[in-house]
């Protein structure tokens, strides 16, 4: 059972050490990763992902539970607890979308039986639906997103979840965050979108490569994200509208659809 | 001395992974030397030698390459003698995905490219089934799940190889990879010999034959349908 994750400072980019000596993250929380292009998120990501030991190129260490995890961990997908889902927005596994689920469902050690669940979860996700005898690489980037998010959830379910910004992949990304974070999950979200970000209770800010500060999330900033949400909530309607070739008879400028608070 | 030897496809990233590689290794202090071989043309030889790595390098012309290392092992080993160096890296061209230049008491490093898909694990064969360690390339550019059948698949293959994932851009994987060289065992060029034999074709076409109708071809041929025959003296 994972109580805890921790990470332990390594170095930046320019070789200093971070300023931070040790981060906990405990079940159930959610915590998000921001910094500009270029500052170290993704890579943050990829310590966690393979448990560093003070054996990549930042020189953090992970542990879990406050110990240095069980090598095989890190290594065999059946024992792992992390469960990633990265930036890529395609498949380029030259195989069907069943075949392809049940190898990794093999691979994970879990019930190859889930496929109808992982492309029925992915269909609710995107527009156009995914069949199971489609070719992987056919599939479009919403499509292919859609399907990644069904199988971290499904298929990869882990304690552990690394998100590397959803907000990118075209597809309906506050669902897609909630099929991914489970009940008492650990998850780490990077992300350049402030709706997302808000919505953690600590974020931590990379710079040149390493772990800048840890700032927790105030109330000010809780009660925008929730006038943010509803900004969001907005766009995303409209949004459905203008695909499904619907005319837009109203929008943000026009008060009847705004809540009262926008209004004044 | 101890030999690592390197194998992998084209673009595979053999060599962005190495300088990586010898870096931790230069950092260490350690005296290593390396050995490039490729085909036609190469410069890697000068990026090994501005991280202070002395380098040799080969090219193989119309040989192959792996038929060309193997002949200048000795060279290779006097070069690294000469250096005082306790570690040889030599990394290999390698094209057709038969041979394994491997030989028993090397570190055979086998480097794949994540991106080709999870079949070419099965269909590249010596190399990767004889290697000690796997090297898995440009795993970020597909998902956890591409990257953990992509593994399954090189398991598959080879059971009891370590299997580090790489990235030639960033040095990921590049200080794990380095450690596994002290796992070399002690080479020793008198007696060493390769892990599986060298792809052969004895045949004209070796020597210089460039017509392709049958009744120019002499040698050990062998059939589409199967059958193999020799024709000739």
């Amino acid at each position: 059972m994972i109580q805890s994750i921790s990470i332990l400072a390594g170095r930046n980019k320019t070789g200093r050490t971070e300023k931070f000596e040790r981060i906990d993250i405990h079940c159930g929380e959610i915590i998000g990763i921001v910094g500009p292009t270029g500052s170290g998120k993704s890579a943050l990501i990829e310590d966690i992902e393979q448990l560093a030991q003070r054996d990549t190129t930042t020189n953090r260490q992970i542990l879990l539970n406050g110990r240095i995890p069980d090598p095989d961990l890190r290594y065999d997908p059946k024992k792992k607890l992390i469960a990633q889902l990265s930036q890529n927005m395609n498949f380029l596994a030259d195989m069907s979308v069943e075949e392809f689920l049940k190898l990794h469902a093999k691979c994970r050690g879990k019930n190859p039986n889930l496929v109808d669940q992982v492309i029925e979860a992915a269909n609710a996700l995107t527009g156009e639906p995914i069949r199971k005898d489609m070719n992987l690489t056919i599939l479009s980037g919403g499509q292919s997103r859609s399907l990644m998010v069904a199988d971290v959830a499904f298929i990869s379910d882990s304690p552990i979840v690394l998100i590397d910004e959803i907000e990118n992949a075209g597809i309906k990304k506050h669902e897609a965050l909630k099929l991914l974070s489970g009940n008492g999950k650990i998850i780490l979200v990077v992300t350049h979108d402030p709706i997302l970000a808000l919505m953690t209770k600590r974020r931590i800010i990379m710079k040149t490569g390493g772990v800048e500060k840890v700032i927790a999330t105030t109330e000010n900033e809780m009660e925008l994200s929730v006038h943010l949400n509803r900004i969001d909530q907005e766009l995303l309607q409209i949004r459905e509208k203008v695909r499904h070739g619907q005319e837009i008879t109203s929008s943000f400028f026009n008060a009847e659809t705004l809540s009262p608070e926008f209004a004044e | 001395m101890k030999v690592i030897i390197v194998a992998g496809t084209p673009g595979a990233g053999k060599t962005a992974v190495l300088l990586h590689t010898l870096k931790v290794l230069a950092d260490e202090k350690r005296n290593v030397s390396a050995v490039k071989v490729d085909c036609l043309y190469t410069e890697d030889h000068l990026r090994f030698q501005n991280i202070g790595i002395p380098t040799l390098m080969g090219l193989s012309r119309d040989m192959c390459p792996d038929h060309y290392t193997i002949y200048n092992l000795g060279e290779m080993i006097d070069f690294a003698n000469s250096n005082q160096s306790e570690t040889l890296i030599v990394e290999t061209a390698g094209l057709c995905h038969r041979c394994a230049p491997y030989t028993e008491n090397c570190l055979g490093v086998c480097v794949i490219d994540a991106t080709t898909g999870p079949n070419t694990p099965l269909k590249v064969g010596p190399f990767l089934s004889t290697a000690n360690v796997v090297v898995i390339t440009k795993g970020d550019v597909i998902s956890q799940a591409e990257r953990e059948i992509f593994r399954e698949r090189i398991l598959e293959m080879n059971p009891n190889c370590r299997i580090i994932e790489a990235n030639g851009l960033t040095g990921k994987g590049s200080i794990e990879l380095a450690s596994c060289f002290d796992e070399a065992q002690t080479f020793s060029y008198e007696q060493e010999e390769l892990r599986h034999n060298a792809p052969f074709s004895i045949c004209t076409l070796c020597v210089g034959e460039t017509r392709i109708h049958s009744q120019h071809h002499r040698g050990v041929l062998r059939h589409i349908n199967g059958l193999q025959e020799y024709i000739g003296e």
